[in-house]
């Protein structure tokens, strides 16, 4: 199964068990989704719940925050992360906030699809990635699962939780191939170990652990050591205690993220570890991620703005062999 | 309308008037603190509309303290919310720019200039889809019509006709700009007439706006799709507390002032509904009294506890959280 039919299934499920749940979006009826996560739901469950909206992205959030008021669970998707910033408003002043200004009273059971990511050249306004600000929203639940399996698992999780989930998605990840079991229960708020090892921690998240995993091979081999691979899934909340037993079994901790480094997510991975895990710690940590410029159109431009399998396996490399592995 | 239903909106205009004032004052004294906005000048409005719009959802703005309780929200919970107590509507968390009471269908309270526009059309949507004929009211000021949430939503409600009434209370200010100077006309409902059905009403006028809003009611209940409602009225304050209207000139207030909309109902009162004077006079007391109670409640009605700062910013916790 494809992960955007993992997506789809999920969506599927969840219509077909429960009439409340409607889902809205530029394309997602009649064309089926940019991305083909809709394909098929207008034809069973019909334009009145899967809602083709105008290109007015803080009215698809904004509504489906009214949805939720009204008792309804909408799943909105927006097309890609650049247009969803028109929606800010919507996600951080009402959809984080209402709960909480309320005094609980409001309960909005509403999930934002969230597209992203450096996909082929798009260039800069339809490439970059937000999870480092929608995470720093107090009242987001955000998730971004790498794994197909999980796909499944933690948007039906998302879309049957009682609180407002940003669920952010890689655009290369789409036509990513896995097995679903689809009679596992799974917790999307924990970290999968993507790999196990016993010398390097790899943090990392999205398409990020694919390419990971791509240099694992390399990294292995040239430093004669085996890296754990961690998939956070959850961004917010952080699964610590996951990390937390990794590292005290590797001592070492490397991130990988595909967003601009300043001010990117991993930076609240390194300075947790820095504050809490200081002494566990046998190496400086070393973080890779995107440079800090706008993604460019060119292609072998674009590629040297992100990690790359190749450059993460020789940074991770320099890295180990200047710090005695 | 009757004369029972004239004696409540007297009561509610007079009581909004006065808890305005209790609050101001309260304000001064350093009980209530951030930004409030006053209501006095529009009780016609704010009382008017929610009578006429009894049962569906509302949805407003920042303005919001006499509408919450027409909506029969108690005087007591909105002054503790004022006070920031954690007797307050919201457990002193949001303050008198958000005041939220889902079980009287009542939304607050957004503090985001248009912002609960696109949030007032998901709920009529939802509404239509639950085939609920109650329909939704979205209240904004002139200040709302201008931005991109207004057009977004007169949009997609008319496409899908839903159940939602557009109120704009255009006071002609936006906070200290007059709407001539930031829109090519004054009336704002020209920016919907391509989409729905427009009304005009003196919003210093309860009994018009009682009968106006009621007339856009039945509209939308009977599944015609969105209305327009713009009532014209005057903010006597400035636009919050710490504003001292300087941009008006004692010409403007005064002719403002004429045009008040208790004095207006109050004569409706004796010549419409044959009230006496010691019926009104019993409701005045009756309504001063409920905002001394209101204070009084307010002033001892504990803290929140240190714990609450962490509740409710999730429904659901999670066993993750670690830091």
């Amino acid at each position: 199964m494809l992960y955007r039919e993992a997506l789809n299934r999920a969506l599927d499920e969840v219509m077909s068990a429960d009439d409340s749940v409607v889902t809205l979006g530029e394309d997602v009826g009649l064309y089926g989704g940019s991305f083909r996560v809709t394909e098929g739901l207008v034809e069973k469950y019909g334009e009145k719940r899967v809602i083709d909206t105008p290109i007015a992205e803080l009215s698809i959030v904004g509504n489906a925050v009214g949805m939720a008021i009204g008792g309804l669970r909408p799943v909105a998707e927006l097309m890609t992360g650049n247009f969803s910033l028109l929606a800010f408003d919507q996600i951080i002043n009402h959809m984080a906030k209402l709960h909480y200004m309320s005094n609980g009273k409001i309960i909005l059971p509403m999930v934002v699809r969230f597209p992203q990511g450096v996909s082929r050249q798009l260039a800069a306004q339809h490439s970059e990635s937000y999870e480092q600000m929608l995470s720093a929203v107090p009242g987001l639940r955000v998730l971004s699962v790498n794994d197909v399996n999980y796909a499944y698992h933690a948007l039906k999780y998302a879309i049957l939780s009682d609180d407002p989930v940003v669920f952010i998605e890689h655009e290369l990840l789409y036509n990513k191939k896995g097995e679903v079991d689809f009679a596992q229960k799974l917790d999307p708020f924990q970290a999968r170990i993507a790999k196990e090892g016993s010398d390097i921690t790899i943090v990392s998240y999205l398409k990020m652990v694919d390419d990971v995993m791509l240099a694992v091979p390399e990294i292995e081999e040239a430093l004669g050591c085996s890296c754990e691979v961690i998939d956070l899934c959850s961004l917010n909340p952080i699964d610590y205690e996951t990390l937390i037993e990794s590292i005290q079994k590797t001592s070492r901790l490397v991130m990988v993220e595909e967003d601009h480094k300043t001010g990117g997510y991993g930076a609240q991975i390194i300075s947790w570890a820095a504050e809490e895990m200081f002494y566990a710690l046998d190496a400086p940590p070393l973080r890779l991620a995107g440079e800090d410029v706008p993604v460019p159109y060119n292609r072998s431009l674009e590629l040297s703005s992100i990690p790359t399998p190749e450059s993460i396996a020789q940074d991770i490399i320099a890295w180990g062999k200047n710090n005695e592995l | 309308m009757n004369k029972l239903l004239a004696e409540e909106m007297y009561y509610l205009m007079v009581l909004g008037r006065a808890f305005e004032y209790g609050a101001k004052e309260n304000y001064m004294k350093g009980n209530i603190s951030g930004f409030l906005h006053l209501d006095i000048g529009q009780e016609a409005l704010s009382v008017g509309a929610i009578k006429a719009f009894e049962k569906g959802d509302i949805f407003s703005g920042y303005r919001e303290h006499i509408m919450a309780i027409s909506r029969g929200l108690e005087p007591k919970a909105v002054m503790a919310e004022l006070f920031g107590k954690s007797t307050g509507v919201s457990g002193g968390k949001g303050g008198s720019m958000h005041l939220f009471e889902p079980s009287h269908y009542f939304y607050g309270g957004d503090a985001i200039v248009g912002g609960q526009l696109p949030n007032a059309v998901g709920c009529a949507y939802a509404r239509a889809l639950q085939e609920n004929d109650d329909g939704v009211m979205a209240i904004f000021g002139d200040g709302a019509t201008n931005g991109g949430a207004f057009f977004e939503s007169l949009n997609i409600a008319a496409t899908h006709k839903l159940p939602l009434l557009f109120l704009c209370e255009n006071n002609e200010y936006a906070i200290g700009t007059n709407i001539r100077r930031t829109a090519p006309f004054r009336e704002q409902a020209k920016k919907a007439e391509p989409y729905m059905p427009t009304y005009e009403v003196d919003g210093m006028d309860a009994e018009a706006v009682y009968e106006v809003v009621s007339q856009a009611r039945k509209q939308i209940e009977a599944g015609h799709g969105p209305v327009f409602v713009e009532a014209f009225t005057c903010r006597y304050e400035g636009h919050s507390v710490s504003d001292a209207n300087s941009y008006r000139s004692a010409q403007e207030m005064a002719h403002c002032k004429a045009r008040d909309p208790i004095e207006k109902f109050k004569k409706a009162l004796h010549e419409k509904w044959l009230c006496t004077e010691e019926e009104i006079q019993n409701i005045e007391i009756k309504a001063q009294k409920a905002v001394e109670d209101a204070v009084k409640y307010a002033e001892e009605s504990p803290e929140p506890e240190p714990e609450a700062l962490f509740e409710h910013v999730f429904y659901q916790e999670h066993k993750n959280v670690v830091s």
